[in-house]
């Protein structure tokens, strides 16, 4: 993986095959405090003590074509390689929520890459069965997508129509543009 | 500005063409996308894909993803379902996704040298 939005598309595929109905995606950049924080909650299934404890093994996966799965190890070593860390709490029936931390400034720290193309593709392929908010914030300025509202306006045309899909992602590419003070940024 | 009316006139659009998505009728193209899928370039070809269907206005084409399809090597892996039959093109990009859309889907031409059965 070279972009973090490429992890969190990834992570993202696991609560939707969780059966989560709503996942909600925070990105909390805080250059001032030299944090990045990613947060990918679901309403999941959840795990149990014993997978919560095994997850980060990239020998344990719940698919049964093969016996590896390596999303969260990656992720998880994309995080410790910043500085930071990645910690998941889970319950059974209520959901799953992986946070992690990286330092935002250290060399090793991926960048974030094409977030809008990483919503925007999540909206896309999973809007049929689950919901989703993306919340970005840069220092003090946020702003949030949610496809709820989004349902509201589209009445009956799914999103994962192509030309939905498009308004959303440069929808979020314009946002992103003012949330960063009009400049591309490092991230981009 | 992206903006709700924009939302508003693609819905109006769009309203006499729901339901295909459950029916046989159409296209489907669809993205391997899997953490193998996702590592060898899989989003920017259905980012790409997407938005060439979007801009031509092409209806009765949608384009989802699926899991890992076991061909790793091979990724990223692009399935277009189409009157029954099915194409398997593999070892995608984004300029290789623009042309499936024009070639294949817009005039009907599989792009041969694409396909699983030109890489193997």
């Amino acid at each position: 993986m070279k972009e973090l939005s490429l992890n969190i598309l990834d992570i993202t595929e696991n609560s939707t095959r969780a059966g989560a109905t709503l996942v909600e995606l925070t990105v909390d950049e805080q250059p001032a405090d030299d944090r990045l924080t990613i947060t990918i909650a679901d309403n999941g299934r959840g795990m149990d003590v014993e997978l919560l404890a095994a997850v980060c093994d990239p020998f344990t996966t719940t698919r049964t074509t093969r016996k590896i799965g390596l999303g969260i190890p990656l992720f998880k070593e994309a995080a410790e390689s910043s500085g930071g860390s990645l910690s998941i709490s889970s319950e059974p029936g209520v959901g799953t929520t992986v946070t992690a931390v990286f330092g935002y400034s250290h060399i090793d720290r991926m960048p974030l890459g094409d977030m809008a193309g990483t919503v925007s593709t999540i909206i896309q392929c999973h809007e049929a069965e689950c919901d989703f908010v993306y919340r970005h914030v840069f220092g003090r300025g946020e702003f949030t997508l949610d496809t709820r509202e989004l349902r509201e306006v589209m009445e009956d045309v799914p999103l994962s129509t192509p030309e939905v899909v498009f308004w959303i992602k440069e929808n979020i590419e314009e946002n992103l543009r003012e949330l960063y003070g009009g400049n591309k940024y490092e991230n981009n | 500005m992206k903006t709700i009316e924009e939302l508003k006139a693609i819905r109006e659009r769009m309203k006499g063409n729901v339901g295909m998505r459950d029916s046989e009728k159409g296209t489907h193209i669809v993205v391997g996308m899997a953490t193998c899928g996702i590592a060898a370039g899989a989003r920017p070809v259905l980012n790409a894909m997407s938005e060439e269907v979007a801009k031509r206005g092409l209806q009765d084409v949608m384009v989802t993803q699926t899991g890992c399809i076991g061909l790793c090597r091979l990724e990223p892996i692009v399935e277009v379902y189409r009157d029954g039959e099915k194409t398997t093109y593999v070892k995608m990009d984004a300029e290789k996704g623009r042309r499936v859309i024009v070639d294949h889907i817009v005039n009907g031409n599989v792009v041969t040298e694409y396909t699983i059965g030109a890489n193997e």
